[in-house]
């Protein structure tokens, strides 16, 4: 191992700009001439728009212009799209309502877009904002999950009868109800997965541009997935043509899904720097992030595990009811439906598995991926159940899981997914010893002693990743294919330039992609550069997210080097005087068994543009090769986390007393960003768990709308967190690897709420498990089922 | 933020002069409800009055068997007094938990005490104490001075100077924060003066900051927490939000006074 190839925990070379305050992100880019845009967004859950007065504002001094829903209904501005089609049970395709990018009649919840307000400056577009006058009436609020289905509740859109935009089911049904009535046991639980706020440091922001003279648009964007951006805004929205549509998405502070999709704003921002012939800029504030990004899980599920007689699984059974929000976002339709009801089989070895999703429409915000996206709702399912089985029927939770532990690989499960590679008892055995888990009961009786209460909690999670084969989920409905690009550009002086489809918000490509190429031309990693988020520079590429960046865009470029390495071969054979064939490339030397003259790869790459020692017949000069991956299966990282909690029952406050993380990534390329990575991901799950939930009262106002409300997880909240790796590579990538960036956040919930619910003695806990909610639970006596 | 004129005088007696001169102005003196609520456009003072600079207003001073702090004092400069710990040592426990580093270096015991937010940790304290709070006109005892929910005996053009606290025997202060805001959900604040015992609640109380009769009965028999093992605080009078509910606050003023009770010693 190099000290900067694959496996060398490398300092991030982004992180000299970003701790010296030299980032680039969009809201530190002006344009000559920048206008400013500000939002009117509704107050109301759910409300006709009867008039939109806009006389007032356009008097305000500074008031560029204000567009309505009127405006890009004249311009034909097309709808925000949703990108995968979900089809019901009885065969029938989603029911989708509109999604204009101003509302056309009728607000759907609260920060809905009514009208666009450009100003000279921010203060005067506010101030104008504050003088156009909307007239409301207001309608009654579909808020409730439970209740939103029920025949007489108001309808949020005309075209989805009773809120229910699909009835989607997979998995034998049959099979399923045939071994739930031959079971010896059943568990039954209900869950809610509570409804998450991104919230990334940098919020959402955009400057559209056009240029008059080239007839052609540019948008600066916080996009998670540029090309893909630029794609829908031309194809579907329809705003320019593919060619004449730049989207840059520079420095990106965070998006944990939330900047994957087209949003209004950025619509608006572009189609207005046409209408006003200036730069629109807009920088949405926290409150704004709060109202209208895209929220998170907000799943309601009964679930059900059958068992025989020894304790073995026989088969699982979940009916969900996912909130989708008062519009479809860009994936909302896939994250509760094939991003989700897959992963029912967990690690275990379960013959038959059965789940019916149902989409609901309600008056709040979209809903949509975020860190994990379906894969933790899924693993919450999945772990809680097996939990809770294993305390009923009197089971130790690790050994039963280990007894019903997938061993042999590749496997099938009842529900699409064939797993590739894995060794799950290998993650159990790791996290059990570090966990010191023989010492659990001496550390319960401590906690005891002192008035407290101690529960540990564990979490086998899996998770698919390296998301995806194109034609797989071409077939499941996708809009896209999911494979990822690379072109690698060596220069005359042997420096390097790797242009990436993947896209870089926090996730250390620029390190970890110049890791891959420093080991495999033997090249210095500062003399390669990294180069993405711009569709001007990069040619395609279809972004970050579901953990996709290693295992599909390193693989891209794994491709194109090889192809480099060829190319170079051919030329170190023409300058060495040997066979082409006959050169042989091995930690940046080129050589050949037929001399005892070497290359390096400098040397290399400066004949190749050259071209002294070869005819145009003989071999086109140059050095730069492209291509695309297209992976054959998605990755299955996996792992065992444990969480052990230490619970107040004077006050209801939960400890974190020690976490435990032992996951196989495959092929780790940085293990100190891996690191990071589980990290990031345990802090985020442990909010959902303890801390973070969206509240909207009966009338659809978001209670939780200020870091006032809605508690983000802290440093304090977590210990020092043991993390180690068990490693089987993942087969179907020439790297072996797996992905890591959402894991923790699929694995930690459930991890917390089996500790939590360990030391309370019953299961009757949702999350976030806040003070008040673990006070309230710990009133009711213990009542765990006896052994059956 | 609306547009405002922005005055930095150095004495007292130029803050009332602007103050009086100047009928939608605003004292800033820490920011942290003001600014926020101006950044969000929902206050529109015509007039900012930055009294940062008045030096007659900061200081931390022993004067006989009392502690006086000057109202432009910040939580850092109390919980780093020397002065404060010998003479109120739990009173360094109150500025400690007050927000978080940055707003202990910009808010001020004056500024908290004027604006009488209902979870503030000072209001309890004063009120425990037996604080009087000075102004440019007069002197107000605390007992007088917290009026409800963000409400004061402060009149129009009344600055707060100093804040004299008497020096008591024994003093604590426990808190349990709200999970998101670190505010006090409930913060309970004991003091022990002679045979008098007086206990002060935050973060609970329908109408803020209130003294607890029933925790300074049991305290005045019995300084200890033992003493408070059976308090009743009643739930009709308690806040209830998404946090916390009545009966969940009324329950923590029990867990709060007994662990005010233990770390006042």
């Amino acid at each position: 191992m190099s000290a900067t190839g694959i496996g060398a925990p490398v300092r991030r070379k982004e992180d000299q700009r970003f701790i010296t305050g030299k980032g680039q992100y969009t809201d530190d880019i002006n344009r000559p001439g920048q206008t400013y845009a500000v939002f009117v967004r509704s107050p109301h859950a759910h409300a006709n728009l009867k008039r939109i007065d806009t006389a007032a504002a356009l008097r305000s001094p500074g008031c560029l212009a204000v567009y309505t829903g009127a405006d890009i209904a004249a311009d034909k501005v097309g709808g925000l799209i949703c990108g995968w089609m979900i089809h019901s049970k009885d065969g029938s395709p989603m029911k989708a309502g509109a999604h204009p990018a101003l509302a056309q009649g009728k607000v759907r919840y609260v920060g809905d877009h009514v009208a666009v307000v450009i100003g000279e400056t921010l203060a005067q577009a506010k101030d104008a904002a504050e003088l156009v006058t909307v007239g409301y009436e207001a309608l009654p609020a579909v808020v409730d999950l439970a209740s939103a289905q029920n025949p007489g509740q108001a309808q949020v859109h005309a075209e989805a009868p009773n809120n229910t935009v699909y009835q989607w089911h997979l998995g034998d049904k049959a099979a399923v109800d045939a071994a739930f009535s031959n079971a010896r046991h059943v568990t039954r639980i209900d869950l809610v997965n509570n409804r998450l706020i991104p919230n990334a440091i940098e919020p959402r922001a955009a400057i559209g541009e056009y240029d008059s003279g080239q007839d052609s648009l540019t948008l600066h964007t916080t996009s998670q997935n540029p090309h893909v951006a630029r794609l829908v805004l031309a194809a579907f929205i329809g705003l320019a043509p593919e060619h004449k549509l730049r989207v840059i998405a520079p420095d990106v502070g965070g998006g944990f899904g939330s900047k994957i999709f087209i949003y209004a704003e950025e619509v608006l921002c572009l189609w207005a720097a046409r209408k006003v012939g200036r730069p629109v800029k807009w920088t949405g504030d926290r409150s704004e992030a709060f109202l209208a990004d895209a929220h998170g899980r907000d799943h309601a599920t009964t679930a059900e595990l059958a068992l025989d007689g020894d304790g073995r699984i026989l088969a699982l059974r979940a009916k969900t009811k996912a909130n989708l929000g008062g519009y479809l976002s860009t994936f909302a339709s896939s994250v509760p439906t094939y991003l989700y009801a897959p992963l029912l089989s967990g690690q275990y070895n379960i013959p038959a598995i059965y789940c019916e999703v149902d989409g609901v429409y309600t008056n709040t915000a979209p809903v949509d991926a975020y860190r994990g996206a379906g894969r933790p709702e899924a693993t919450f399912v999945v772990e809680r159940l097996v939990e809770v089985a294993a305390r009923q029927t009197g089971q130790d939770p690790a050994e039963f899981r280990r007894k019903n532990f997938i061993t042999s690989f590749p496997h099938a499960t009842p529900v699409i997914m064939t797993y590739d590679a894995g060794d799950y008892g290998a993650c159990l055995n790791k996290a059990l010893e570090l966990a010191d888990h023989k010492g659990v009961a001496a550390r319960k009786s401590e906690s005891a002693r002192k008035g407290l209460k101690r529960g540990i909690g564990f979490s086998a999670y899996i998770e698919a990743c390296g998301i995806a084969p194109s034609q797989a989920v071409g077939s499941l409905g996708a809009g896209v294919g999911l494979w990822e690009s690379a072109e690698v550009r060596v220069n005359p002086t042997g420096s390097v330039e790797v242009l990436t489809g993947s896209h870089s918000h926090g996730q250390g490509h620029e390190t970890t992609f110049a890791q891959l190429v420093s080991e495999r031309l033997g090249i210095p990693i500062d003399q390669i550069t990294v180069v993405h988020g711009d569709t001007d520079k990069v040619q395609f590429g279809m972004g970050t997210y579901g953990s996709r960046s290693g295992a599909v865009g390193m693989s891209a470029i794994y491709y194109a080097i090889d192809k480099v390495i060829v190319k170079a071969k051919k030329v170190a054979g023409f300058v060495l005087e040997v066979p082409g064939d006959t050169v042989d490339f091995n930690q940046g030397i080129f050589s050949s068994k037929a001399t005892n003259k070497t290359l390096t790869f400098p040397e290399v790459a400066l004949q190749a543009y050259i071209a002294h020692k070869f005819t145009g017949a003989q071999l086109e000069p140059g050095l730069k090769e492209g291509a695309f991956f297209d992976p054959t299966n998605f990755t299955f990282p996996s792992g065992v986390h444990i969480c052990e909690v230490e619970i107040d029952p004077d006050t209801g406050a939960t400890r974190i007393d020690r976490w435990t993380a032992v996951d196989d990534f495959g092929t780790l390329i940085n293990p100190m960003i891996v690191e990071g990575q589980v990290h990031g991901g345990v802090a985020q799950g442990v909010g959902q768990a303890l801390l973070e939930g969206a509240v909207y009262d009966k009338n659809g106002q978001l209670v939780t709308a200020s870091f006032m409300d809605y508690t983000m997880p802290r440093a304090g909240d977590l210990p020092s967190l043991k993390v180690d790796m068990v490693s089987t590579p993942c087969p179907s990538n020439p790297l072996g690897i797996k992905g890591c960036g959402e894991a923790g956040a699929i694995a930690a919930p459930a991890a917390v709420i089996n500790a939590i619910t360990d030391a309370l003695g019953h299961e009757d806990i949702a999350m976030p498990a806040t003070p008040l909610a673990v006070w309230r639970a710990a009133q009711k006596s213990p009542a765990r089922m006896a052994a059956e | 933020m609306y547009a405002f004129d922005y005055h930095r005088p150095q004495s007292v007696a130029d803050a009332a002069k602007l103050l009086a001169a100047n009928k939608e102005a605003k004292l800033l003196a820490g920011g942290h409800t003001l600014l926020p609520t101006m950044k969000l456009r929902l206050a529109k003072p015509s007039a900012i009055i930055d009294l940062s600079r008045v030096a007659e207003l900061k200081g931390i001073d022993r004067k006989g068997n009392a502690l006086v702090i000057g109202a432009m004092t910040t939580h850092s400069e109390v919980a780093d007094s020397s002065v404060v710990k010998s003479a109120i040592p739990g009173l360094v426990a109150v500025a400690n938990v007050i927000g978080d580093p940055h707003v202990r270096h910009r808010g001020t015991i004056g500024g908290s005490v004027a604006n009488n937010d209902p979870a503030a940790d000072y209001p309890a304290a004063l009120l425990a104490l037996g604080a009087t709070i000075a102004t440019n006109k007069r002197e107000i005892r605390a007992d007088d001075f917290f009026k409800g929910l963000f409400a004061t005996a402060l009149q129009d053009g009344e600055i707060i100077t100093r804040i004299s606290l008497p020096v008591p025997a024994k003093f604590g202060y426990a808190k349990f924060p709200n999970p998101a805001s670190r505010y006090a959900l409930v913060g309970v604040a004991a003091a022990q003066t002679g045979a008098q015992a007086r206990v002060a609640v935050t973060g609970a109380g329908k109408n803020g900051v209130f003294r607890h009769p029933a925790a300074e009965a049991a305290l005045a028999n019995s300084w200890s927490a033992q003493a408070l093992g059976s308090l009743a605080t009643n739930a009709s009078q308690m806040l209830s939000d998404i946090h916390a509910d009545a009966a969940y606050r009324a329950h923590l003023v029990g867990v709060m006074a007994r662990r005010a009770v233990a770390a006042a010693g």
